[in-house]
């Protein structure tokens, strides 16, 4: 009984941290520039990576691998936004230009920015 | 069951991140795809461990975890300042208007 239960949770854990997996991945072939595809390289890194490892960690029980599960979480819980800041920092002191920021000045690039609204 | 349709979705979402590292218009594309690409495989190791009934591929994940986050922070330091040795801090153009 209990075991099904468990099951259940576990393909529900899984499967939704695939679709945002898959989701992410899209998300960083379709978007349009840098800092709008390290928002799905963050979808991924985030949602995706802690609902799969939840899962497998609700297959694993209670053992050793459960704890091994838990460091992988702690450590890319710690470590992506850390990489994420030292890439966005990297962008911004090399001058690349977000799309549509507002507080740039909008100068390189007037023509197609009409569809996209400017906060 | 479950970790072939975790594995399917894994290799799906790789060779999407595949396709963005080599098609990327520039070098922090390729750098953000690749640090994705990373994540996924983190998460590819630890579901084939159960897939395979070996689950010590636990500490294989541990460390490969490991390996992408400074291998990602080493790149962008190389790419940034052209030499791995040169200390960090404020940036080199000494213009001082980067950090806020």
């Amino acid at each position: 009984m209990i075991d099904v239960v468990l099951d259940i949770v576990s393909w529900i854990l899984i499967l939704s941290g695939a679709f945002f997996v898959v989701t992410g991945a899209i998300g960083l072939v379709r978007l349009p520039d840098v800092y709008t595809r390290m928002h799905g390289a963050g979808v991924v890194d985030t949602l995706g990576a802690g609902l799969f490892l939840a899962g497998l960690m609700v297959q694993g029980g209670l053992t050793l691998i459960t704890v091994k599960l838990g460091l992988i979480v702690v450590l890319l819980f710690f470590t992506s936004p850390t990489s994420s800041y030292a890439l966005a920092n990297a962008l911004r002191s090399q001058g690349v230009k977000a799309l549509a920021t507002g507080e740039d000045d909008a100068d390189d690039k007037k023509g197609e920015d009409s569809s996209s609204t400017p906060s | 069951m479950m970790f072939v349709a975790g594995t399917a979705g894994l290799v799906v979402a790789i060779m999407l991140g595949l396709a963005r590292a080599l098609m990327g218009p520039t070098l922090y594309d390729r750098v953000l795809a690749v640090n994705s690409i990373g994540t996924m495989t983190v998460l590819m190791i630890a579901v084939l461990g159960f897939l395979m009934g070996r689950p010590e591929f636990m500490d294989i994940a541990l460390l490969y975890a490991l390996i992408n986050f400074i291998g990602t922070v080493a790149v962008l330091k190389f790419f940034r300042y052209g030499d791995m040795s040169r200390p960090g801090g404020r940036d080199i153009d000494g213009e001082g208007a980067t950090g806020d």
